[in-house]
C-alpha cells in the first residue's frame, strides 16, 4: 500500500523520483476519475514543478519534509491562492481566492505537492456528496454507493488512489464519516488545534480541518505538518505542538477505554455493530482497560449541533450576495440580485439550512433553539469531560450504518442528519476524533471505528489506533481500484 | 413545533431566498419535521446552564495595532461579478 | 405648541477611533486613498478569512467608558448583528450586543449656564461600513452604485445615550462635549465632516407633564453640530404639528437632507429589522481585569473641565480665558509646558491669546506644531522679565522666533536687541533729542505735559527701540525740568 511514510523512504533512497512518483499518480488518477470523479480542478502543473523542486533538494543531499513531494489533494473549502475554490457550489463556481489558507502556507513549507482540488457536498453541507452541485463522486469499493461526506471527494481520492493523502474539513463527521465509507483513516483534530483561516466557513465554531490518509501514521504525519498556533485565526489554541509521530507507539496496556453504552442503540446496524464488539475485544487482548462510560445527553447532541450550525450557517452565508465575488445573476434592483443570485446559486439542502438557521435565531425564537442548544452544549461538554476523567479514550461507532445507494436517502433530510448521530458530539465538545477501518460488511462495504479523545488528547488517539491497525491487519484493505503502481 | 408558511416568507425575505409557491407546502413540511425533531431539547432542564458559544475556553485574543499591506487593487477586485472605476458596481440600492 | 410638548432626545454617537490598523486586520485606517486600495481578505468579507481584535480598540474603548464614568464589563464579547447592505462585505456587522464593554455612565453638560447631567446607556464597539457612490444624485434616482470597502473595518465606538436631552441646543451641547473628551483622551479626531463622528438622532415628543414617551424616529448619520441640533428641533416640531393634526408618528429611521433643512422618512420593511444577534464564533470573549481598568484610569489625561477649574484656580486665569485654552488638549498642554519652563501663568496665556494665536492660526497649525516651542516663549518671557529687552522688543523678537526656530536669548544678540539700561548712553540720546526738537521742548515747559510722549517717541526711535522707557521718561523728566 503506498502510503507517505512508505513513499518518503523511497525519495529518500532514490528509487523513485519525486516528478516520477507525481506522474506515476497522475496516470493513475487519469485511470479512476472517470468512475469515481473525486476532483472539481486540477493543478498538476504546480505539482510537478513542486516535485522537481523537491528532486534538486534530494540530489543537494538536503533533508526532506516526510511529506515533500508525496502527491496529496485538497478539499475544495480551503482557499489556495490562484486556484479555485468552489465548496462545489455554482456560487463560487468561478471563485479565486487571492490567498492562501494557513494550512496550505504551512503545507508549502513542506514542499507539499497538490494534484488538485476535491468534491464535496455544497458548503460541507452532507454526509454523502450528493449535494455537490459540480461532480457526483462514487465510493471506490461500490460505484453504486455514495463515499460519504461532505469529505466525500477527500475520501474516495485517498482509497482509490488518486491521491496519497487528502485535506478535509469535519463540522458534524465531514471527515470521520466519509472515511469510514471508503475504509480510510480520517481525523478531526481537536478545535483550535488547526487553524481555520482560510477554510470556507460552515459553522465555525464547529469546523475543523484535518487529514484523510491510508494509514494512522500517515494522519500523524499530515497533523504534524498542519497543526499549531496561528495568529490568524482567533480560536487557534496557543502553544507549541509535539510531534504527533512519536505517539505511535504499539502499546496499548494500562489504557482505559470507555464505551458509551449510548452509541449502541437501536438504529445501529448489526454487522456495524459486530465489527465494533470485535475491535473492543482486540483491545481486550492488546491489554487495554474497557469500561463501561454513560454518556445519557449525548442523545440530544444531534439536535443540538443542527441549531448551532445552522445558525452560524446562515449567517456565514449571507455573504454570497453577489455583490464582490461570485456568482450574480443580474436584476434591476439590489434586493432582486441578491434574492436570485442566492436562490439560484444554492442548492436546495443549502437552502434549507439557511433558512433553518435564520429561524432559529430570528425574534422570538432564538431563547427556544438557540439558546437552548447553547445550553445543551455545555451539557455534552461537562458529560465528556467527566467520562475523561475516568477513561482516556471513548470508543464507538463512526456511522451507524456503511455506505448505501445513491438516491437512498437524498430525499428525506432528517434522515440523513441522523446518520451523524455518532460524530456530532466531539464537534460539540470540540474533542478529537479518528475514524479508522474496523472490517467489512458482508456487502464489502467497509466498517469504521471511531475513537474519541480529550481536548489536544491527539496523541492517545494516534496511539490506540496505531496499535490497533498493527493488530488487525485484515481490517487495512485497499479499494478494488486503489492500488498505485509505481 | 410546526413552521407556517407566513414565518417561511418572513424568514425567506431575511435571508435572501425565494421559496417558489408549488415549493411551499413541501418547504414548510422538510422545516416542520425538522424543527418537530429537535423540540425535543425542550424536555431537558437547563436552569442554571451556562451557554456555551466556544469549544475551546479562549479569552483576549488580539493582535497588536500595526498596519500590514493590504491586497493588490487588481487582485481585491478580481473576483468581482461587475466593476467600475476601481469600484463594485451594483444595481439600484431602492427597491422601486 | 413647544410649551405644549416636550422633546425627548437620545442620541447614539459613533466614533471612529484613531488606530493605525483596521479593527480586525492590518489595512490602514487613514483617509484617503484609491477606492478599494485599503482592503484585504478579512475587511472584503472574502469566504474563508478571520477576524483577530486590534488591542488597541479595547484600550481606546476603556478610556472613554471611564471618562464617561461607565462601569467596565470585565466580561464582554462581540455578535453578529445580520443584515443585509451592501456596504457590508458579508452582510453582518461585528458588534457588541447583550455584553458591551462599557454601561452605565454619564455626561455632565452645560446649557444657558446650567450643569445637567445626561445618562450614557452603554458604548460598545464594532467595525464601520463602506462608502456607497451613487451614480445619480440621490440614492433614489440611481440606476446603479458604487462601492468602496476602504473604510470597512475601521474601529468604531457607538456611545448611546439614555433619553435624557431635552432639545436640539442639549443634544448639540452633549455632541460637542463628547467630540472635546474624545479628542482630550486622544482616541479620535472627531471630525465630523469627514463622518469620523456622527450621530443618530432618536427624537420623540410627548404632552408635557406625562410621563409616557412618545413614538420615535431615528435619523441616522447626521454629521455636523449644527446638524443635530437642527435635526432635533425639526423632528421635534414636524411630530408636535403632525400630533396635533390629528396625525400619529411613525416608528422609522429618517434621514436629515441638510441643503433642504428637513428630516426625510426611509420606510423599510418591518421584517428587516430582525438582526438575529448571536455571538462571534471567530472572535474569543474580551475579560478585562480589575488591574487593567485602574491602570488606564491613571494614565487617564486631565479632562477639559478640570483643566478649566485648575487654570482659575492655580494660575489665576479668568474663567473666560481659561475656557478657550482648554478647549483642544494641546493648547492647554502648551500652557501648561510653558509655566513649567518657569513663565508666568498669565503672560504666557496673554502671548498665547495674543500673538502667538495671530501666527498659529495664519499658518493653520495647532499649538502643538508651533513654530515657538513652550521653552522658547519662557524663554522670551524671562527676557522681558530681566528687563533684557522691552515688551514692545519681545513683539518683533517672538516673530523673529517664529521664522528662524532660535531662541529668544539668541535673536537678541544676534540682532542686537539688548535694552540700553546704561544711564550714560540714554542721556547721550536725551540730550541729542531736546537739542534737535525745540518747539515740543518749548511746548513742554510752557506746560502741554503731552509733548514728552513724543520726545520718549523720538528717543526711543534713536535707540531703535532698546532703550529701557521707564530710564528715557525718567531723564527726559530731569533735563527739561533743570
Amino acid at each position: 500500500m503506498a502510503t507517505i511514510h512508505e513513499l518518503h523512504k523511497k525519495l529518500v533512497n532514490k528509487e523513485i523520483s519525486a516528478v516520477e512518483l507525481t506522474n506515476a499518480v497522475i496516470a493513475h488518477k487519469a485511470k479512476v476519475e472517470p468512475t469515481v470523479h473525486a476532483y472539481l480542478s486540477d493543478s498538476h502543473d504546480r505539482a510537478l514543478a513542486t516535485a522537481k523542486l523537491v528532486d534538486e533538494t534530494i540530489a543537494k543531499g538536503e533533508a526532506i519534509s516526510p511529506l515533500a513531494g508525496i502527491p496529496g489533494a485538497i478539499k475544495d473549502n480551503i482557499c489556495i491562492k490562484d486556484e479555485p475554490a468552489t465548496c462545489a457550489s455554482k456560487m463560487l463556481e468561478n471563485f479565486i481566492p487571492p490567498y492562501n489558507a494557513s494550512v496550505i502556507e504551512r503545507l508549502q513549507d513542506n514542499h507539499y505537492v497538490s494534484l488538485g482540488k476535491l468534491n464535496m457536498d455544497e458548503f460541507a453541507m452532507g454526509g454523502s456528496t450528493e449535494n455537490s452541485a459540480l461532480a457526483k463522486t462514487t465510493n471506490p469499493w461500490n460505484i453504486d454507493c455514495v463515499p460519504g461526506g461532505s469529505s466525500g471527494g477527500s475520501a474516495a481520492a485517498v482509497s482509490s488512489g488518486s491521491a496519497i493523502w487528502a485535506l478535509g474539513s469535519d463540522t458534524g463527521g465531514s471527515i470521520r464519516q466519509p472515511a469510514s465509507f471508503c475504509g480510510v483513516v480520517g481525523l478531526k483534530p481537536t478545535y483550535g488545534n488547526v487553524s481555520r483561516y482560510g477554510l470556507i466557513a460552515f459553522a465555525s465554531s464547529l469546523d475543523q480541518i484535518g487529514p484523510v490518509t491510508r494509514d494512522v501514521t500517515d494522519a500523524a504525519l499530515v497533523l504534524n505538518a498542519i497543526s499549531g498556533h496561528d495568529a490568524k485565526d482567533s480560536t487557534s489554541i496557543p502553544g507549541t505542538r509535539v510531534d504527533y509521530t512519536t505517539a505511535l507507539v504499539n502499546d496499548v496496556k494500562n489504557l482505559k477505554i470507555g464505551v458509551p453504552k449510548e452509541f449502541f442503540g437501536e438504529g445501529l446496524n448489526s454487522e456495524v455493530r459486530k465489527a465494533i464488539e470485535e475491535a473492543i475485544e482486540t483491545y481486550k487482548k492488546l491489554g487495554a482497560e474497557i469500561v463501561e462510560v454513560s454518556l445519557p445527553n449525548s442523545k440530544y447532541a444531534l439536535s443540538a449541533y443542527y441549531i448551532i450550525a445552522l445558525a452560524e450557517a446562515s449567517s456565514n452565508l449571507a455573504r454570497y450576495d453577489g455583490v464582490s465575488y461570485g456568482m450574480r445573476v443580474p436584476a434591476d434592483n439590489l434586493v432582486e440580485m441578491s434574492t436570485k443570485t442566492r436562490t439560484e446559486g444554492f442548492g436546495p439542502e443549502v437552502q434549507r439550512r439557511i433558512l433553518l438557521g435564520t429561524y432559529v435565531l430570528s425574534a422570538g425564537y432564538y431563547d427556544a433553539y438557540y439558546l437552548k442548544a447553547l445550553k445543551v452544549r455545555r451539557l455534552i461538554k461537562n458529560e465528556f469531560d467527566e467520562a475523561f476523567s475516568k477513561v482516556d479514550l471513548i470508543l464507538t461507532p463512526t456511522a451507524p450504518n456503511t455506505s448505501y445507494k445513491f438516491g437512498e436517502k437524498a430525499n428525506d433530510p432528517l434522515a440523513m442528519y441522523l446518520e451523524d448521530i455518532c460524530t456530532v458530539p466531539a464537534n460539540l465538545a470540540g474533542i478529537p476524533g479518528i475514524s479508522i477501518p474496523a472490517g467489512m460488511s458482508s456487502s464489502n462495504l467497509p466498517i469504521g471505528m471511531q475513537l474519541l479523545g480529550p481536548a489536544m488528547g491527539e496523541e492517545t488517539l494516534l496511539r490506540a489506533a496505531f496499535t490497533f491497525e498493527q493488530a488487525r491487519p485484515d481490517c487495512q484493505l485497499v479499494a478494488p481500484t486503489g492500488e498505485v503502481s509505481l | 413545533m410546526k413552521i407556517s408558511q407566513e414565518e417561511i416568507k418572513k424568514i425567506a425575505l431575511l435571508s435572501r431566498l425565494e421559496v417558489k409557491e408549488e415549493h411551499m407546502a413541501h418547504v414548510e413540511k422538510e422545516l416542520s419535521d425538522i424543527l418537530t425533531y429537535v423540540a425535543e431539547l425542550d424536555a431537558l432542564e437547563l436552569d442554571g446552564v451556562e451557554p456555551m458559544a466556544h469549544a475551546v475556553p479562549l479569552h483576549n485574543v488580539f493582535r497588536e495595532d500595526e498596519t500590514k499591506p493590504s491586497l493588490d487593487h487588481d487582485l481585491a477586485l478580481s473576483n468581482a461579478p461587475e466593476a467600475e472605476d476601481g469600484y463594485f458596481k451594483v444595481p439600484r440600492v431602492v427597491q422601486e | 405648541m413647544s410649551s405644549k410638548y416636550e422633546t425627548v432626545v437620545g442620541l447614539e454617537v459613533h466614533t471612529e477611533l484613531k488606530t493605525k490598523s483596521k479593527i480586525f486586520c492590518g489595512c490602514t485606517t487613514e483617509f484617503g486613498g484609491d477606492q478599494n486600495t485599503h482592503v484585504c481578505p478579512v475587511c472584503l468579507g472574502l469566504p474563508g478569512a478571520m477576524p483577530v481584535l486590534n488591542k488597541q480598540v479595547v484600550e481606546f474603548a476603556i478610556k472613554v467608558g471611564l471618562a464617561l464614568n461607565c462601569e467596565i464589563l470585565n466580561f464582554n464579547k462581540f455578535d453578529r448583528k445580520n443584515y443585509y447592505y451592501p456596504d457590508l462585505p458579508k452582510n453582518y456587522q461585528t458588534s457588541q450586543y447583550d455584553l458591551p464593554i462599557c454601561l452605565n455612565g454619564h455626561l455632565d453638560i452645560e446649557v444657558n449656564g446650567e450643569t445637567k447631567r445626561i445618562g450614557i446607556t452603554r458604548i460598545h464597539m464594532e467595525e464601520d461600513a463602506g462608502k456607497l457612490v451613487h451614480s445619480g444624485n440621490t440614492i433614489s434616482d440611481s440606476k446603479s452604485s458604487n462601492v468602496d470597502y476602504n473604510r470597512t473595518g475601521v474601529p468604531l465606538l457607538e456611545i448611546v445615550s439614555e433619553p435624557d436631552i431635552r432639545s436640539g441646543a442639549e443634544a448639540r451641547a452633549y455632541v460637542e462635549k463628547l467630540r472635546s473628551i474624545l479628542q482630550y483622551l486622544e482616541v479620535s479626531d472627531g471630525r465630523m465632516e469627514e463622518g469620523s463622528l456622527r450621530g443618530d438622532c432618536n427624537v420623540s415628543v410627548r404632552l408635557r407633564g406625562t410621563k409616557e414617551f412618545g413614538t420615535r424616529t431615528e435619523t441616522k448619520n447626521v454629521n455636523s453640530l449644527t446638524a443635530i441640533q437642527k435635526v432635533v428641533e425639526y423632528e421635534a416640531l414636524r411630530q408636535a404639528k403632525l400630533i396635533e393634526a390629528g396625525g400619529k408618528v411613525d416608528q422609522e429611521t429618517r434621514t436629515w437632507d441638510d441643503a433642504q433643512g428637513i428630516t426625510i422618512g426611509m420606510r423599510k420593511k418591518d421584517e428587516e429589522n430582525d438582526y438575529r444577534y448571536f455571538p462571534e464564533p471567530d472572535l474569543v470573549p474580551i475579560v478585562i481585569t480589575d488591574e487593567k481598568i485602574e491602570e488606564v484610569r491613571r494614565a487617564l489625561p486631565e479632562l477639559q473641565d478640570a483643566k478649566i477649574e485648575r487654570f482659575v484656580s492655580e494660575y489665576g486665569l479668568s474663567r473666560e480665558d481659561a475656557t478657550i485654552l482648554t478647549v483642544s488638549r494641546k493648547t492647554a498642554d502648551f500652557l501648561d509646558a510653558t509655566v513649567k519652563a518657569g513663565a508666568d501663568a498669565k503672560t504666557v496665556a496673554n502671548w498665547m491669546l495674543g500673538d502667538l494665536s495671530k501666527m498659529i492660526n495664519e499658518s493653520g497649525l495647532t499649538f502643538a506644531e508651533s513654530k515657538v516651542s513652550p521653552e522658547n516663549l519662557a524663554g522670551m518671557i524671562a527676557l522681558i522679565d530681566k528687563g533684557t529687552i522691552s515688551g514692545k522688543i519681545a513683539k518683533k523678537v517672538i516673530v523673529s522666533m517664529w521664522e528662524s526656530g532660535k531662541d529668544a536669548d539668541t535673536i537678541v544678540k544676534e540682532e542686537g536687541l539688548v535694552q540700553i539700561t546704561d544711564t550714560g548712553a540714554i542721556e547721550e540720546i536725551v540730550k541729542q533729542v531736546i537739542a534737535n526738537n525745540p518747539q515740543p521742548v518749548a511746548d513742554f515747559k510752557s506746560g502741554n505735559g503731552k509733548a514728552i510722549g513724543f520726545l520718549v517717541g523720538q528717543v526711543m526711535k534713536e535707540s531703535k527701540g532698546r532703550a529701557n522707557p521707564g530710564m528715557v521718561n525718567e531723564l527726559l523728566q530731569k533735563f527739561l525740568n533743570d
